[in-house]
C-alpha cells in the first residue's frame, strides 16, 4: 500500500513540478509572478476585478481583438461579473434579475452592440441591438478582413487566451507591463514592437555591425531576449476611467484586472468547480475512511 | 479454476430462471470466485481499471450528445460543452482527465504482472488478451485526442499518421485510409469521432475474455505459487476483494478528483486551446504523456541501417515495442513465477522501469544532442530486457525457495511481523 500511495504521488508531484517550457523560438524573460485572486483550491474571482478588466477590454482590447466565445449572458451567470443576486432598486418586481436574460446590467451591455439578425420575412438581413443570449460581437468580420487591419498579423481570439499559453495569467500581464526600448544592437521593422516576454528569434533582426560576412552574430554579442510583434503597447496610465476613485489608474493594475477578466473568460465555471471540488473530495475521504474500516472488519478473522 | 457452483435458487421463481437462463448463478458464482487470499494492493489496479473504462464511457456518451465532429464546429461545440451546457465542464474535464488516469491505471497493472510472472503459463492468455486491450486504448485515446481539433489534435493526427508512409509499399496507401484523404481533414475528424465511439465498446469485449480467462485459469498471487488447497489458500471475491477494491478505488478516486477539480488543465497542453490551423505549425509538437516513452524510442533511431531508413527504424522499434510483450511468456524462461524470488530477475526489473519512466522523460524533450543518446540507451535496455535478460536469467539464475503453498507463505508473514518489533527494540 505504502509503495502504491507513493507511486501515486511521485506521479502527481512530477505534473505539479515539471513546469513545462516557457515558450517556444529564443529565450524569453522569466515572466513576472502574480499573486492572482483566483489562484490556489480555493481561489475565487474578485468580482470588481473582473467588471473592471471587462471595461479595459471594452475600452481598449476590443478595438483588435475578439471574445467569440463569450455570449453577453455569460456576464451575468453565476459566477460572472455582473451576476445579480436580487435586483437593484427601482427595477420591476416581476423581473428576476439572477436570471442573465432579465439581468439589467447585461441587457445594457447587450443593447449598446448592433447585431447583424436575419433574414427577415423578405428576406433581408437587419441590425438589431445586442441581446443576452448574442455572442459579444468582435471587430473584424472575419480573419482576412482582422490581418488586412493590422498589417498582415492576425489579433488573436481573447475569450480562451488564458488557457492557450503557458502560464497563462503571468505570461499575459507581463506582456502588457513589459514593454521595453529595443535593445541597440537590433534593428526593428516599421510597426513593430520589442517585448521581452513575447517568443520570437532577436538573432535575425541585429544590427549589421553585430554580425560576421556570413550574417552570424559576432562573438559576444548577447541575443536579447523575447521578440517582436505587431501591437504596440496598449495600455497606458489613464486611459481608462475606473468609477471608483481608490482604484489606481495606472497600466499595472489595468493589466492585472483584464488579467482577471480574461482567466474569468477562459474558465467561467472555475469557481462551481473548486466548491463542487471541496464537497466531492470531503465526500470519498468519508467513503475511503469508511471503506477501509469495513476492510478492516471483514478481513479480521483471515490471514494475509 | 473451474469451481463447483454454490448457488441454491431460493424461491420458485429463481428455481424456474435457474433451468431456463442461470443468470443468477452465473453471477452469484463469479462474485463467489475463490481468490487468492494474499493478494496485495498491486492487484486492486484490475478493478480500478474497470471502473475507468465505465467513468469513460458514460462521459463519453454523455459528451457525444452535445459535440459535433465537423471541423468548422468542433471546436466551438467543445466550448459550447464547457460553458453551456449542465455540467458539461465536468463531463470533459473527467473524460479527459480520465484518459490520464485509465493510462496511470493500466501502466501500474502492467508492471505488477511483469513482476510476478502473471503472464507464465498457465495465464498466457490473459496477458496477451491485455496487450490487446492495451493496444485498443491506445488507439481510442489518440482519435479521441483529435476530436476537440485544436493545434495539437491536428498536428498529433498528422505527425502520427505520417509514421505509416515509412513503410514501403503499403505505407501511402495505409495513410489515405486512416484519413479519408491525402491530408487530415473533415474526413479524418469524422472517422477518428466514429471509431473513437466504437473501439471502448470492443475494449468493454475484450475486458470480458480477459476475466474469463483469469477465471479459468485462477487469479495470479504475489508468490506465484498455484492454489493447492481451495479452503486454506483463498477467500471468496465477495465480500472479501470487493471491499479491498473499493476501498482502493475510493483512493485512487480521490487522485482523480483532485486533477479533475484542482488542476484539470495540467495534464493537457495549451496549444489545444487554439483552434486548429493547417497553416501554422506549433514550435514543439508533442503527443500526451501517455504515449511519451513510445515516442521516445520512435524518435532514438537516428541512423539508418542498411536499406531501412531512420524513419521506417524508428517506426519498426515503436511497433515492436509492444509486439515483443505478445510473445514476453515464451521469451521469460524461468520457472520461478513471482521475481520475489528471484533476487537477480528483481534487480533489472527495477532498472527496467527506471528506463520506461526515463524514456516517458526524454520523449517530451527535444530530439537532440545528450537527450537522443540516452533515448537510444533506454531503448536498447528496453529490447535487451525482453530479447536477452529475461531468457538468459531463466537459466542462468539461482532462485529463492518457494514458499510450499499460499498458507504457508501467509503464516511464515504473520512470524517475520511478529519479530520485526522486537528487533527494533534491541536496537
Amino acid at each position: 500500500m505504502k509503495t502504491i500511495l507513493f507511486t501515486l504521488a511521485a506521479f502527481g508531484s512530477a505534473i505539479a513540478l515539471s513546469g513545462p517550457a516557457q515558450a517556444a523560438g529564443g529565450e524569453v524573460r522569466e515572466y513576472k509572478h502574480n499573486h492572482w485572486h483566483f489562484d490556489g483550491p480555493f481561489g475565487a474571482y474578485d468580482k470588481e476585478a473582473v467588471q473592471r478588466g471587462f471595461q479595459v477590454y471594452k475600452t481598449v482590447c476590443a478595438s483588435c481583438h475578439a471574445v467569440e466565445q463569450l455570449a453577453f449572458r455569460s456576464l451575468g451567470e453565476k459566477g460572472g461579473p455582473f451576476y445579480l443576486d436580487k435586483c437593484p432598486a427601482g427595477v420591476a418586481e416581476t423581473t428576476n434579475c439572477s436570471n442573465p436574460s432579465e439581468n439589467p446590467v447585461v441587457k445594457a451591455i447587450a443593447a449598446e452592440y448592433e447585431i447583424t439578425d436575419g433574414p427577415d420575412d423578405s428576406g433581408d438581413m437587419f441590425k438589431r441591438p445586442g441581446l443576452p443570449s448574442d455572442k459579444i460581437p468582435g471587430p473584424y468580420a472575419n480573419a482576412q478582413q482582422a490581418r488586412a487591419a493590422n498589417g498582415g498579423a492576425l489579433p488573436p481570439n481573447l475569450a480562451l487566451v488564458i488557457k492557450a499559453r503557458h502560464h497563462g495569467p503571468n505570461y499575459v500581464y507581463s506582456l502588457l507591463t513589459g514593454y521595453e526600448d529595443a535593445p541597440i544592437s537590433v534593428q526593428l521593422a516599421p510597426a513593430q514592437y520589442y517585448n521581452p516576454y513575447f517568443a520570437g528569434d532577436m538573432s535575425q533582426l541585429l544590427k549589421e555591425e553585430y554580425r560576421d560576412a556570413e550574417g552570424h552574430p559576432l562573438e559576444g554579442v548577447e541575443i536579447p531576449q523575447g521578440g517582436v510583434l505587431a501591437m504596440k503597447a496598449p495600455l497606458a496610465d489613464g486611459i481608462v476611467d475606473y468609477a471608483d476613485e481608490h482604484v489606481p489608474e495606472t497600466v499595472d493594475q489595468y493589466a492585472k484586472d483584464v488579467v482577471e477578466f480574461l482567466t474569468w473568460a477562459s474558465e467561467p465555471k472555475m469557481e462551481q468547480r473548486k466548491s463542487l471540488g471541496v464537497v466531492t473530495i470531503g465526500y470519498l475521504l468519508i467513503l475511503t475512511l469508511i471503506l477501509f474500516f469495513s476492510y478492516r472488519a471483514i478481513w479480521a478473522k483471515v490471514d494475509h | 479454476m473451474n469451481h463447483p457452483s454454490t448457488y441454491k435458487p431460493g424461491t420458485a421463481f429463481e428455481r424456474w430462471l435457474d433451468r431456463r437462463l442461470p443468470i443468477i448463478r452465473f453471477g452469484a458464482d463469479f462474485m463467489d470466485f475463490p481468490t487468492p487470499k494474499n493478494l496485495n494492493y498491486w492487484w486492486t489496479f484490475g478493478a480500478i481499471l474497470a471502473v475507468c473504462l465505465v467513468i469513460q464511457i458514460i462521459t463519453g456518451i454523455v459528451l457525444a450528445m452535445h459535440y459535433t465532429p465537423e471541423k468548422n464546429l468542433a471546436f466551438n461545440s467543445v466550448e459550447h460543452i464547457m460553458r453551456d451546457v449542465n455540467y458539461g465542464w465536468l463531463m470533459r474535464y473527467v473524460h479527459a482527465n480520465g484518459a490520464s488516469m485509465f493510462f496511470l491505471a493500466v501502466y501500474i497493472h502492467m508492471f505488477r504482472g511483469l513482476y510476478y510472472g502473471s503472464y507464465k503459463e498457465p495465464r498466457e492468455m490473459v496477458w496477451i488478451l491485455g496487450v490487446v486491450i492495451f493496444l485498443l486504448m491506445m488507439a481510442t485515446a489518440f482519435m479521441g485526442y483529435v476530436l476537440p481539433w485544436g493545434q495539437m489534435s491536428f498536428w498529433g493526427a498528422t505527425v502520427i499518421t505520417n509514421f505509416f508512409t515509412a513503410f514501403p509499399v503499403v505505407g501511402d496507401p495505409i495513410k489515405t485510409l486512416l484519413l479519408g484523404g491525402p491530408a487530415v481533414d473533415n474526413a479524418t475528424l469524422n472517422r477518428f469521432f466514429s471509431l473513437h465511439y466504437l473501439l471502448p465498446f470492443a475494449i468493454f469485449g475484450v475486458v470480458a475474455i480477459h476475466i474469463w480467462a483469469f477465471h479459468t485459469s485462477g487469479n495470479n498471487n504475489p508468490t506465484g505459487v498455484e492454489v493447492k488447497d481451495v479452503k486454506k489458500d483463498t477467500v471468496p471475491f465477495h465480500p472479501y476483494y470487493t471491499v479491498k477494491d473499493g476501498f482502493a478505488i475510493a483512493v485512487f478516486l480521490l487522485l482523480f478528483a483532485a486533477f479533475v477539480f484542482f488542476n484539470p488543465n495540467g495534464l493537457g497542453h495549451p496549444d489545444n486551446y487554439k483552434p486548429a490551423d493547417p497553416l501554422v505549425t506549433p514550435p514543439h509538437i508533442v503527443p500526451e504523456w501517455y504515449f511519451l516513452p513510445f515516442y521516445a524510442i520512435l524518435r532514438a533511431i537516428t541512423f539508418n541501417i542498411g536499406p531501412i531508413t531512420s524513419k521506417l527504424g524508428g517506426v519498426i522499434a515503436m511497433f515492436s515495442s509492444i509486439i515483443v510483450l505478445f510473445i514476453l511468456p515464451w521469451l521469460d524462461t524461468s520457472k520461478v513465477r513471482s521475481m520475489r524470488y528471484r533476487p537477480v530477475a528483481k534487480l533489472w526489473f527495477v532498472l527496467f522501469v527506471i528506463a520506461c519512466v526515463w524514456l516517458g522523460y526524454l520523449g517530451g524533450q527535444p530530439a537532440e544532442g545528450v537527450f537522443v543518446i540516452q533515448a537510444q540507451i533506454a531503448t536498447a535496455y528496453y529490447f535487451a530486457f525482453f530479447l536477452v535478460i529475461l531468457p538468459l536469467l531463466g537459466v542462468f539464475e539461482k532462485t529463492n525457495p518457494l514458499p510450499k503453498s499460499i498458507a504457508d507463505s501467509v503464516l511464515n508473514n504473520d512470524k517475520r511481523g511478529a519479530a520485526t518489533p522486537i528487533a527494533q527494540a534491541a536496537e
